[in-house]
């Protein structure tokens, strides 16, 4: 097959720039599942959340989706303690956790959907905005503004993380726990407490993903189970809770998937994220930047 | 109870169950019966890989949909009955679940669930771009006009569910009970120290993932008869896979008794729902109440019970 190069380029482009929002869609679970060893399987669940949070927002007001959920945030950050403390009370409390709280968070999957979806119907959503529409063009390579800004936005997302990890006492502590509970709790702090945080941080990410989403393509309700193989497969690839690394990983993924759209046909992408998702775990489980 | 006399009495039950259906005189009878003796079937076949064993299969719907798939090959090719494309569309995904079995020796536990999972996307993912099966548009199937002993061929579909439940609890009940059975329980209990002490867990963990795969693959095959048009988004249905794990989940895992009842409530709740309510409600209700049970009554109905005969027991 032959590879024309400006369709190339394009691809490659379109790729990077869908890379920076799977990012924040998965940086997330980078937290929770990576760091937290809480594998949160309805994470997508509540990025569409958000994007309906977002699209209500948009429609009533004509607030900015982005904007919203940021502004909200504090509201998913709330959230997501909330699931934690169940999530402790029932599971981390009782001892036996991994199957029954894999089967928590797929019913809590399920619930959302089939509540949104009660809720808003099957129909796709938009949004208005002003970068949704017009496009940069760079030399024969289109420059979307609709992926180039919620790109830009995550990208942000995930530098911030990562200095409030690296630079914050709380941050600090939220890897700590991910290594060694007892020697954080001897340091004076409460794991528990720490770990309600660090959950409450990922579903707030997941929230503003959700306004990323639904600025780059219309969203319906059980839009989600196409990212689950997503988030996944990049904290998977990009090595089990490191930051970096999921960037590394997203961008990754996204320019294998528009690739794959663009030379073969959109239909074949879902099956991209899952592909890399067994071939790293068949391979390489640690990840490209792991531990 | 020997097992030959648990199949007797099973068989016994089934029978029962039949007569009583042809008395109501409704055609709507088997059509939501149907339904709830499929979930059996899948309920059951979940719970061999999940319950007795300790591997959660998210991937339910997939190895469902491949069975119903087969029958639309097998319909489009060799154009065999039913009765007979059931056991080869069992074959088919009694393969995919021994290959399924080979990703346990790499993934244990949370990473095998998400390899699942992926497992059912990607074959979602070939169906759609496989256009000798209808793609992503669908295809229709069409019914035999009559079949033999049968008054209707829902009558006769519901036949060979009824048959296909007593079969799959029946060996459940064997596996449960036997070296077998006991064996997968120390896979997950203790995947190490069953390795440890001398328990084959590899060829256990092969033969319980081939046969959990199996009887998905049976619950399936007589799907593309059953709604006579069959796409992708009805046979992958995420509602298989939550279905399948929040029946043996609510009923109880430890027991061949828990998916049967799970799948008896939750089946004829969602069937009542269906019909008064509406089919996106009826589905909330499952995910609420696998919600409740995962984190109020852990070890399911089975297991409540236990607890309040013990109780009653000790004054």
């Amino acid at each position: 097959m032959e590879f024309p190069l400006d369709l190339l380029l394009n691809a490659i482009v379109a790729g990077i720039l869908l890379g920076g929002f799977y990012a924040a869609v998965s940086v997330g679970l980078s937290i929770s599942f990576g760091m937290l060893d809480i594998v949160n399987i309805a994470h997508p669940a509540f990025i569409i959340l958000g994007a309906f949070v977002a699209y209500l927002a948009n429609t009533t007001i004509g607030a900015d989706p982005i904007v919203t959920t940021v502004v909200l945030s504090p509201a998913f950050f709330a959230l997501g303690a909330a699931i934690y403390q169940v999530y402790y009370l029932s599971f981390e409390k009782r001892g036996h956790e991994s199957l029954r709280s894999l089967a928590f968070f797929f019913g809590l999957m399920f619930i959302t959907e089939v509540s949104l979806l009660l809720v808003f119907g099957v129909d796709y959503r938009t949004v208005q905005a002003a970068y949704i529409g017009p496009s940069l063009a760079l030399g024969g390579v289109g420059l979307p503004l609709r992926l180039f800004v919620p790109c830009l936005v995550s990208i942000a997302m995930v530098v911030l993380l990562q200095v409030f990890l690296q630079k914050t006492f709380t941050g600090r502590c939220i890897l700590a726990v991910a290594q060694n509970q007892v020697a954080l709790q001897l340091m004076g702090a409460d794991p528990i407490r720490i770990r309600r945080i660090a959950f409450g941080l990922s579903i707030a990410t997941a929230a503003i993903a959700g306004a990323f989403l639904i600025t780059i393509q219309p969203v319906e309700p059980s839009i989600g189970r196409d990212y689950i193989g997503r988030v996944f497969a990049v904290c998977v690839l990009g090595g089990m809770g490191s930051l970096p690394g999921t960037l590394l990983a997203a961008v990754i993924l996204g320019v294998a998937e528009s690739f794959t759209a663009t030379f073969y046909g959109p239909s074949w992408a879902p099956a991209v994220s899952f592909g890399i998702l067994l071939l790293t775990l068949a391979c390489r489980p640690a990840g490209l930047l792991g531990r | 109870m020997s097992p030959t006399a648990f199949l007797a009495a099973a068989a016994a039950v089934a029978v029962a169950v039949f007569v009583a259906a042809t008395t109501v005189g409704n055609e709507y009878v088997y059509f939501a019966g149907y339904t709830v003796l499929q979930y059996i079937v899948l309920a059951t076949a979940w719970n061999i890989l999940g319950g007795y064993t300790g591997y959660v299969n998210f991937g339910s719907a997939g190895f469902f949909a491949i069975g119903a798939y087969t029958t639309v090959v097998i319909y489009k090719t060799l154009q065999l009955p039913l009765l007979v494309a059931i056991p080869l569309c069992g074959l088919t995904t009694a393969i995919l679940g021994l290959g399924m079995g080979y990703l346990t020796l790499r993934l244990r536990g949370v990473f095998f669930a998400i390899a699942t999972l992926a497992m059912a996307i990607v074959l979602h993912t070939l169906i759609v771009n496989w256009p000798f099966v209808g793609g992503a548009r669908g295809v229709y199937i069409i019914r035999p006009r009559d079949v033999a002993f049968f008054d209707g061929y829902m009558q006769f579909l519901f036949a060979v569910m009824l048959a296909l439940a007593v079969i799959a609890v029946w060996i459940a009940r064997l596996v449960e009970r036997s070296r077998l059975g006991r064996g997968l329980a120390a896979i997950r209990d203790d995947e190490l120290a069953a390795e440890c002490a001398g328990v084959p867990t590899l060829k256990l963990k092969l033969i319980s993932t081939t046969l959990s795969g199996f009887l998905m693959g049976v619950a399936g095959a007589p799907f593309p008869y059953y709604v006579t048009y069959v796409d992708p988004n009805g046979a992958f249905n995420l509602a298989y896979a939550v279905n399948s794990i929040a029946m043996p989940l609510i009923g109880g895992m430890t027991s061949w008794a828990g998916p049967l009842i799970g799948a008896i409530l939750l089946g004829t709740l969602q069937q009542v729902a269906t019909v008064t309510i509406s089919s996106a409600l009826s589905l909330l209700i499952v995910g609420v109440l696998l919600v409740l049970f995962v984190t109020l009554a852990p070890n399911g109905l089975v297991g409540l019970f236990a607890a309040l005969s013990q109780r009653r027991r000790h004054g």
